[in-house]
């Protein structure tokens, strides 16, 4: 007894150290020490559970934990930040494996060994879980690598295909649950295979901009599928750990669909913004200078470029090209908007993350502070990849993070700004949102680019950005339109800026 | 039974919990918090390291593990990631 209470004693203290550790990401210095103390929470729960446990087979266990361990730590160490969503989509992806992996053998030596019913269906939760969250993270994964098709991929009744896929699933939990024999075995493998198909259903037809919502979503349902999984193995160290997980993803499921004004339902249903279906048909290519990659530029939300390698290769020039009707010479225009700006605040969009322009738009941005002027950037939820990556992308461009600004806090610093530089934004800038009813992003929130006194807008074209709504803010007369791959536009405005100071 | 219940508890509170905790967390560390959160939702290795407490089978020797494996590719990778991450995070 004194034994078992030592045991909860420490997994309470272990439990609370993670959570510190959570509550500590407040501020970039302090995370740094919620991480350290997560960490330690890791290493000393493995400890304390191969203490407690009769250890067979170590040299499998050995093995195992060093092969994860270098695997992991390679993986971690070579990535770089536009890389970062793809990877962790894959992590969830192994979690989820991990977790339904757990849950199969616990429900089978369960069966032999009888548990009750709660444990028992909890265990199918987890089993069920992790082997969606499995295969829809590495579809998620792929798409995120370009490795998949990006754009939704839409099958013929496809809603049905879900429903009956997801009844399917739980059928063979059920059945599952109420047979104890040798067929077990069988029918749990087969709750796997179709809980792993219908993963893949629901994850090909998300898309695009749509992507963050994924990633968030499968970070909840890996952390369900922790905790399920921790209630077979009365385990109060999983199940705390995994509900912490599955909160957390919830909050950012949350967030991305309140900022890009769309219901989960939505998301996962596939109801699309209407007027984009008929703007860009399925499998029609965007129009574009690159034959490479079609399909990125499709499903780029606000398209600020070409995919990676492609944009330098690209001959044909789409930038240049007098585009509004107050500038003959827009470049020209904007390099005497950014040498003027005092109060300059900087929208970088998807579209700069899929151009991978942001050490360019840095590098523009230095320029201006040396010209004296105050420089902002002003970071949409929804901006990057996954929740929060713009900002990973633009530290890692040596972005001090006091000048990355979040919406709200920004808005009103638009009216006092006499430059605002849009960088490969198109939706979360467009006006239509609070100025028109009916469209697809009336009501959602977005940054108020069109108050500042000037508008450099730095985009892959003119047509409408991932909603398929018409942008006003491209026909306003203080914006100043620069179309084309945004590392492109950047440069030349950047060779133009050294230029003037030379002289 | 009351272990169930205790279990539940657990699982509801920290529901909560943690929805209280990383409502608050800024926007600027949501990339970096939900690596982290990754890495924690692997805590499944724990479970993994458990099928090992009694005498497995050589099936589920073999699903320890990959289980093992991928849980703790996921536990250091995402911290890993994640202290790289905040790294770059610098003040002006």
């Amino acid at each position: 007894m004194s034994a078992s209470t030592a045991y909860l004693v420490i997994d309470i203290v272990i439990i609370a150290v993670l959570i510190i550790g959570i509550g500590l990401f407040r501020t970039p210095p302090s995370a740094r020490r919620g991480t350290l103390a997560a960490s330690l929470a890791m290493i000393l729960a493995m400890a304390a559970v191969l203490i407690r446990m009769d250890i067979n087979r170590p040299e499998l266990i050995t093995v195992a934990l060093a092969v994860g361990s270098l695997a992991g730590l390679g993986l971690a160490l070579r990535v770089n930040m536009i890389q970062i969503p793809a990877m962790i989509a894959f992590q969830h992806g192994a979690g989820g494996m991990a977790a339904f992996l757990v849950s199969f053998v616990e429900l089978w030596r369960g069966a032999e060994t009888g548990i009750g019913a709660l444990p028992e269906v909890s265990g199918l939760a987890g089993l069920l879980i992790g082997a969606g969250t499995f295969s829809a993270s590495l579809v998620a994964s792929g798409k995120l690598a370009n490795l998949l098709q990006p754009r939704p991929t839409v099958l013929r009744g496809h809603r049905w295909l879900l429903l009956l896929l997801t009844v399917a699933a739980i059928g063979l939990a059920v059945a599952g649950g109420l047979t104890s024999g040798p067929a077990l075995g069988a029918i749990l493998a087969a709750a796997i295979v179709v809980a792993a198909v219908l993963g893949v259903v629901a994850a090909i037809r998300i898309g695009g901009a749509d992507m963050p919502v994924l990633i968030s979503t499968l970070n909840a349902t890996a952390g369900f599928a922790a905790a399920f999984c921790g209630i077979i193995l009365s385990s109060y160290l999983l199940v705390a750990a995994g509900a912490t997980v599955a909160a957390s993803g919830s909050v950012l499921t949350q967030v991305m669909c309140k900022a890009m004004n769309r219901s989960l339902l939505k998301v996962f249903a596939g109801v699309r913004p209407a007027s984009q279906q008929s703007s860009r048909p399925a499998g029609e290519p965007a129009p574009g200078p690159t034959a490479a990659g079609p399909s990125i530029e499709a499903i780029v939300e606000s398209s600020g470029g070409a995919l990676v390698g492609s944009s330098a290769e690209s001959s044909a020039e789409p930038s240049a090209e007098p585009s509004s009707p107050t500038h003959a010479d827009p470049q020209a225009a904007a390099v005497e908007a950014l040498k003027n700006a005092r109060r300059a605040i900087i929208v970088p969009g998807y579209g700069m993350a899929v151009a991978q322009a942001q050490f360019e738009l840095v590098s523009l941005a230095r320029k201006l502070q040396e010209n004296g002027a105050e420089v902002k950037y002003a970071i949409h939820p929804v901006a990057g990849r996954m929740p929060g990556h713009m900002n990973v992308l633009l530290a890692e461009a040596d972005v001090p993070y006091d000048q990355l600004v979040e919406m709200d806090e920004i808005n009103p610093e638009f009216k006092e700004a006499d430059l605002a530089l849009v960088v490969g934004a198109c939706d979360v800038v467009n006006p239509a949102a609070i100025e028109r009813e009916g469209t697809p992003i009336s009501g959602m929130p977005i940054l108020r680019a069109m108050d500042a006194r000037a508008v450099v807008v730095c985009n892959y074209d003119d047509k409408p950005g991932y909603s398929g709504v018409d942008n006003p803010l491209y026909e306003a007369d203080s914006s100043i339109l620069l179309w084309g791959d945004a590392k492109e536009s950047l440069g030349a405005l950047n060779a133009l800026l050294e230029e003037a100071e030379r002289m | 039974m009351t272990e169930l219940i205790v279990l539940v508890a657990v699982f509801v509170g920290a529901l909560l919990l943690g929805y209280l905790l990383i409502s608050r967390v800024p926007q600027l560390l949501h990339t970096p918090l939900m690596s982290l959160t990754n890495a924690i939702s692997a805590v499944t290795v724990l479970g993994a390291l458990l099928l090992f407490g009694s005498r497995p089978s050589t099936a589920e020797a073999i699903i320890g593990t990959l289980a093992i494996i991928l849980a703790i590719f996921n536990v250091i990778g995402g911290l890993a990631i994640t202290g790289r991450m905040l790294r770059f995070f610098r003040k002006g």
